[in-house]
């Protein structure tokens, strides 16, 4: 007779995805940190990275005026002289998706990305959850940043948890998804790449896995991100299934994003660096981005106040 | 730049199998570490407390094995020189050292190691440019790991009345010191640090294709007023070595190098009452259980046979994977390798830098063609490697045998490999089938089992899901043919001292 507790079950899981020695890997990331960008390597990574931000306002005073000023931002990030591209997204609660449509058009690469099942927690009735995904989607939500039944994970319900991820695959119809693990209510690097794994599952090719809301204490991180895109590669040789991956929350600087970026390089290769397969779900970061641009092209650095739309004060 | 696919494919079907792309889409730009390594032209002897020129008036030069440059002349001592070096070392031991308090000795070695932490910078580019080693290795491992060193034993020598309980302990004199090429200036504090903590003078021979740190660390010598004649270091090929081990002064030979020469130490020094601490040659296990945390351990086993191009006497050069994993195991192998950067030791960037000499690189190379003949399969990663200078790319052999060449003899170098087992029984009976016993790895999540495998394995050093972990207070050394005497910790010092 099998264990039936939701140590049994983590445990039957963990033997069959395989577990993480958080020394092991916190080592390995921290070689990421010793890589050296320079030149012309510095430019290509900074203009790539910008390329992958989904440009996020999650507040309750959000506004449509600050969500349009947002998605002019992203749209034209600064000066069209230094070549900075177009981010890939913008990331608003599914009371702005119409307001966000309204003010990038319906012609236009910028995506838009909208958190849905009650985010951040996840706690409401799945009902519930479903009809605020088609709603995010019918106002013309292209992507949706889903947060996993946490509770059901813990418990040892991955049943429970998988099913509710299949509803709203199901309730994104074309919209790309985002399943957000929370990585911080997960505590463990087991349990991070166990949870990958039971979403990687019941996801689309092309749809992503998430770190974290940014609503909790801690974030993204190289540890939980080397974690999880060492399942997506595990996954990939073994289905041929390629999984996108998401970070956020925590990517302030340039300097982060290019560690991230070499730890894609790294782990999944040439394939996922694009927008398509990996994303940064930040705002500060974009005006650092453009910062360290300027700074390649004249050798000095400019004060924030030179570029707009800067969330830092001054 | 790349940008969103217009559809996204839904087409499961019909793909070749799954491969990971690490090409060149995102190229590095070279980042090269340009501190000054404030090398001179020409390196003299250095013996009581001076730079003298050898008595035979003969240099040979030092070269980058990156470039296959000339770095600096360097001079060849002979068995004259040897003696000057001994009499001044006996001379300061009898006059000075062995009469200061340990407190007085361990100013000194404060003083060297922070004026070696000061000079960090400069002795990594050096310690790379005579070496070949990465500049990430030598600016994060080797020289911060020598001060270490230092600043350890410093600590000791004012406890020494602590350090064997019950016992009182006395400096043996003078002992001769002989070190290799790998890893020149941390062994060259390895051999130092506790020797001199200990009340002890010292003649050492640096390896002849490696002597410049060594000298640079004499102006350091200097500079911390360390009285003349202590430490000497005399410089040339292996008769020099025979010099400083056959001398009649030394009350103690340590050695670092290969098996080979440890035993004709251990004749020529037969019928002596010189103690002797040796650390030889190694063929290290690692060894990774089904239930390890493959994503690391493939870390960790990439770790412990690429570090300094595999010329690591305890590199885990054969590979030991439990037949469930095996396959799963290449392949992330594989993978993995293919981003090694292997190329300018000097670019910050590299993960493998240049092979020590040309004469390594021709055993390296003779060895790996031996596993093919054998019938062993090899993969290499197909990386560029520059056209001068002495490289070698990182080779794994898999299917291999414990009969295959590859698996019994020591490389040295970066190759690595790879054997299967199926019962704990027959992995602790693998790894101890070799004439080697100075290290082994273990990687599995059960803690028993790795309880179990450190007293089965016959190997100095066992690491636990982790590999090449160095620490100045864990003594290190070997079995069997691996040698005898322990470095670092407190059962290093017991080695350079008598009980009374």
């Amino acid at each position: 007779m099998l264990a039936r507790s939701p140590h049994a079950a983590l445990r039957r899981l963990f033997d069959e995805v395989g577990t993480v020695d958080a020394v092991g890997i916190e080592e390995r990331v921290a070689k990421y940190g010793t890589r050296s960008i320079k030149k012309a390597a510095k430019l290509w990574g900074l203009k790539l990275a910008a390329s992958m931000v989904d440009l996020t306002t999650l507040e309750g005073k959000d506004t449509p005026g600050k969500v349009a000023s947002l998605c002019q931002k992203a749209l034209c990030p600064h000066d069209p002289e230094l070549g900075v591209p177009q981010v890939a997204a913008v990331c608003v609660y599914p009371s702005m998706v119409k307001h966000a449509r309204k003010a990038l058009g319906s012609d236009t690469a910028v995506r838009i990305a909208s958190v849905a099942t009650a985010f951040p927690s996840g706690q409401a009735p799945l009902r519930t959850r479903l009809a605020e995904v088609k709603a995010a989607v019918g106002d013309g939500a292209d992507e949706i940043d889903m947060v996993i039944n946490r509770g059901a994970f813990l418990s040892g319900e991955f049943g429970v948890m998988q099913d509710e991820i299949r509803a709203v695959v199901e309730a994104c119809g074309d919209a790309t998804l985002k399943v957000i693990l929370e990585v911080s209510e997960l505590e463990t690097y087991d349990n991070i790449r166990a949870a990958s794994f039971l979403a990687m599952r019941v996801i689309r090719e092309g749809d992503f896995i998430k770190t974290s809301t940014g609503k909790t204490s801690l974030n993204a991180t190289l540890g939980n991100n080397q974690v999880m895109i060492e399942a997506i590669r595990d996954f990939y040789l073994d289905t041929g299934v390629s999984i996108a991956m998401k970070p956020a929350g925590g990517i302030r600087t340039a300097k982060q994003a290019l560690t991230f970026l070499v730890a894609i390089k790294e782990t999944l290769g040439d394939a996922w660096l694009n927008n398509a397969r990996y994303r940064f779900g930040a705002s500060a970061l974009l005006n650092d981005l453009i910062r360290q641009m300027q700074k390649e092209k004249t050798g000095a650095y400019q004060a924030p106040y030179y570029f707009s739309e800067a969330t830092e004060s001054y | 730049m790349p940008t969103l696919p217009a559809k996204k494919t839904s087409a499961r079907l019909s793909r070749p199998a799954p491969e990971l792309i690490f090409g060149d889409l995102w190229e590095f730009d070279p980042a090269p570490e340009t501190a000054d390594p404030k090398l001179k032209a020409r390196y003299d002897l250095f013996i009581n407390g001076q730079f003298v020129a050898p008595k035979s008036g003969k240099y040979f030069d030092s070269i980058n094995p990156a470039n296959e440059q000339k770095l600096a002349e360097i001079a060849q001592a002979s068995a004259a020189d040897v003696d000057a070096a001994y009499l001044a070392a006996k001379a300061a031991y009898d006059q000075v050292w062995g009469k200061l308090p340990g407190r007085e000795r361990a100013k000194y070695l404060f003083r060297i190691a922070r004026l070696l932490q000061d000079r960090a910078r400069e002795f990594a580019v050096a310690e790379t440019l005579d070496g070949g080693k990465p500049i990430k290795e030598s600016r994060d491992f080797d020289v911060p790991m020598a001060a270490a060193h230092f600043f350890y034993h410093a600590g000791w020598a004012d406890k020494l009345d602590y350090v064997a309980p019950g016992r009182r302990v006395a400096p043996l004199g003078v002992v001769g010191q002989v070190i290799p090429w790998n890893f020149p200036l941390l062994m060259l504090a390895w051999k130092l640090a506790p020797a001199l903590a200990m009340g002890n003078t010292v003649v050492l021979k640096p390896a002849e294709t490696t002597s410049i740190t060594c000298l640079k660390l004499a102006e350091i010598l200097q500079d911390a007023g360390l009285p003349p004649g202590v430490v000497n270091f005399v410089t040339g090929a292996g008769d020099v070595g025979a010099a400083v081990m056959n001398h009649p002064i030394p009350a103690k030979i340590a050695f670092t190098g290969s098996t080979e020469v440890g035993k004709i130490i251990m004749r020529s020094l037969a019928g002596t009452d010189k103690k002797m601490t040796l650390e030889l040659g190694g063929k290290a296990a690692n060894i990774v259980f089904d239930d390890a945390p493959l994503n690391q351990a493939v870390e960790g086993i990439v770790n412990g046979i690429f570090f300094n191009q595999g010329h690591v006497c305890c590199a885990g050069s054969r590979l030991l994977v439990h037949e469930p994993v095996a396959e799963q195991v290449l392949t992330k192998l594989k993978n993995r390798i293919k981003v090694l950067r292997v190329g300018d030791p000097l670019d910050k960037n590299t993960d493998i830098g240049a092979i020590n000499s040309k004469e390594q690189l021709g055993k390296i190379a003779s060895l790996v063609a031996s596993g093919v003949k054998e019938g062993a399969e090899l993969f290499q990663p197909a990386c560029r490697l520059p056209t001068k200078g002495f490289y070698f790319r990182p080779t794994i052999f898999s299917g291999v045998s414990m009969s295959h060449r590859i698996a019994r003899e020591e490389i040295f170098g970066p190759v690595l490999s790879i054997l299967t087992f199926r019962t704990v029984d027959e992995a602790i009976e693998k790894a101890n089938n070799t004439a080697y016993g100075l290290s082994a790895g273990v990687w599995t999540d059960k803690g028993s089992r790795i309880l179990k495998m450190s007293t089965e394995l016959k190997a100095g050093v066992v690491w636990a899901n982790t590999y090449n972990k160095f620490d100045p207070t864990s003594p290190f050394g070997g079995y069997k043919e691996s040698g005898f005497g322990r470095e670092g910790g407190r059962q290093g010092l017991l080695d350079y001292c008598k009980l009374v």
